[in-house]
């Protein structure tokens, strides 16, 4: 086993795999993350801990990591390339290994802009980054793992063993160019991948037609990724502003209708949209499982962590498998 | 060539109003082909300066003059005189020429009157876009001709992170994805294959990470020398 994590395992035993979200509070309480492990225990293998997504200040990744490992749910920490030099991308994987952590997520980041973007101030500012790219990272981190060395060669008496993971977006453009990307992530060492949220099941399946022919699926194992859907103008919003996503029209008439039957009532609009999504994501997650070559799920319930329960128990994906 | 823009001119009379005598010094190089600091502007801005005293019953003496380039003593030298007889200039040069004249008179202030931004291209009159950042290591030929450091908001080496939208970065609708556009051309190029390797961490030491950088002509002569004559 190259880290021994419980995501891997699970992946080895070739159970589909069932990977969840939570997003540290900005906010030097703790209690929160806590709060949210509670909730995903025991109904994902493990949890993505988020890097200061949209580049908004939070509890730091690898501290919140700890946190809901304290709490017995196995994190997946990540790391971006917007925050840190290679310096202290490989200072925090080093703490972070002595911490316990053992899955680390490597992704690009958003670009600090987009802190500024929505209702919070964030950091437009901001100087960032970019030392290395994501494939670099990547390959930072199973350069220290299997050869035992930092980037620029100095030798580590303990290596990290981290189970590598990147972030594929199946849908995005140029869309040929896509297999490539994935190709590109996994040449450079991650063993699985978490794709961004699928609600076009047939751009999915296509593109995982083409990485089945590249053989990507038995190289690293492929987690698609389901964003439940919450209301009517959350899939609008995902359909017309979020890149690499496009959300069919029916499933947007599916969430308005729910929304229309409950009349002027706001407090059942609420209900049967969260009802009308979670069934949505129940079938997402079963199409995605039923297509080759997927090795499980990551399912995003964005600051809704209680549905995750649901949804895992109705499809199916409930109980976990526990390993000694 | 390099690309800046005036300062606004409140800012400006901010940093000047206090000196007595000032001469403000155009470039006739890259900053005049951007409409900001060439010999033109320099009699623009002493003319707004003149008003502005006047407005604000200032007496200051605003004179201009130009020169071919700041950044090189065959362009200063015969006006070095004249230009140290001021108080202040007020340099319309980048950044560059600022540096270059500051080093070179020590004992006179001077001034910036422009923001350099970047290494530019002039695709129409009047728009100026960013296409090189001078990382002292270039890889154009890896990426048809399309720079990833300077026109990638996040100088990514392996290709587009997930935020490209039809073509456009995730920083801005108004910004080109450079990877978009290096997938593209590459197709063009027939030379997609180029982009299937990953590039490696790239050593940064020869951008400005290195710290400040500097490149002599030395090995150029050592090479004429040896083959015993004048190259040039
Ligand atoms: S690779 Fe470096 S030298 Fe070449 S265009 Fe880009 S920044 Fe300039
Ligand atoms: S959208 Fe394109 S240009 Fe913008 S950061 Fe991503 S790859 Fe770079």
């Amino acid at each position: 086993m190259k880290s021994g994590s419980n995501l891997e395992r699970v992946i080895l035993s070739g159970n589909p795999a069932v990977t969840a979200e939570l997003g540290p509070p900005m906010s030097a309480d703790g209690s929160e993350i806590r709060h949210k492990a509670k909730l995903l225990k025991g109904f994902c293998d493990a949890a993505n801990i988020t890097d200061c997504q949209t580049a908004v200040v939070r509890i730091s990744s690898i501290a919140g990591a700890v946190i809901a490992l304290q709490e017995g749910l196995e994190p997946v920490m990540q790391m971006t390339c917007r925050d840190r030099n290679r310096i202290a991308i490989q200072a925090d994987l080093l703490g972070a290994h002595a911490l316990g952590l053992r899955n680390c997520l490597c992704i690009a980041g958003d670009h600090q802009k987009f802190s500024a973007a929505g209702k919070l101030k964030g950091h437009p500012g901001a100087k960032n980054v970019y030392d290395v790219d994501t494939c670099q990272l990547v390959g930072i981190l199973k350069k220290m793992r299997d050869e035992g060395l930092q980037q620029g060669g100095d030798k580590l008496e303990v290596p990290p063993r981290f189970f590598i993971g990147a972030s594929w977006t199946p849908g995005g453009e140029p869309l040929d160019f896509r297999p490539v990307n994935l190709k590109k992530k996994i040449d450079a060492g991650a063993d699985f991948i978490q794709t961004q949220g699928i609600y076009d099941i047939d751009i999915f399946r296509s593109q995982m037609e083409k990485i089945r022919a590249m053989g990507l699926h038995e190289r690293a194992a492929i987690l698609g990724g389901i964003i439940v859907p919450r209301t009517a103008m959350m899939l609008k919003y995902m359909d017309s502003s979020v890149a690499g996503v496009s959300v069919p029209k029916s499933l947007i008439e599916r969430m308005a209708k729910a929304k229309e039957r409950a009349g002027d009532d706001k407090k059942k609009a609420k209900e049967y949209q969260e009802e009308e999504g979670i069934k949505i994501a129940v079938e997402l997650i079963h199409q995605v499982l039923e297509t080759p070559g997927v090795k499980g799920v990551h399912i995003q319930a964005i600051e809704w962590e209680s549905a995750i329960e649901k949804i895992v128990k109705s499809a199916g994906l409930y109980p976990r498998p526990v390993f000694e | 060539m390099i690309v800046g823009s005036q300062k606004p001119f409140d800012e400006i009379w901010e940093m000047i109003q206090s000196f007595k005598k000032i001469l403000v010094l155009g470039c006739n190089t890259c900053v005049a082909v951007c409409h900001a600091g060439g010999s033109k502007e320099a009699e623009i801005l002493s003319e707004m300066i003149k008003v502005k005293a006047k407005q604000m019953s200032h007496s200051i003496d605003v004179n201009s003059m130009s020169v071919m380039r700041q950044c090189e003593n065959e362009y200063l030298d015969e006006f070095m005189d004249n230009i140290k007889s001021t108080d202040l200039v007020l340099s319309m040069a980048c950044g560059v020429g600022v540096n270059f004249l500051s080093d070179k008179i020590n004992a006179v202030p001077v001034y910036p009157a422009l923001n350099t931004s970047f290494y530019g291209g002039v695709p129409k009159e009047g728009l100026f876009i960013e296409l090189c950042a001078g990382c002292g290591n270039c890889i154009l030929h890896l990426t048809g001709g399309i720079c990833p450091i300077a026109r990638c908001s996040k100088s990514l080496m392996n290709g587009p992170c997930g935020g490209t939208d039809k073509g456009k970065c995730e920083v801005s609708k108004d910004i080109d994805c450079a990877w978009f556009l290096i997938v593209e051309r590459m197709k063009l190029l027939g030379a997609l294959e180029k982009l299937y390797d990953v590039q490696p961490p790239r050593d940064w030491s020869t951008s400005f990470h290195g710290g400040p950088r500097k490149i002599s002509l030395e090995h150029i002569k050592a090479y004429e020398e040896q083959q015993g004559g004048q190259i040039r």
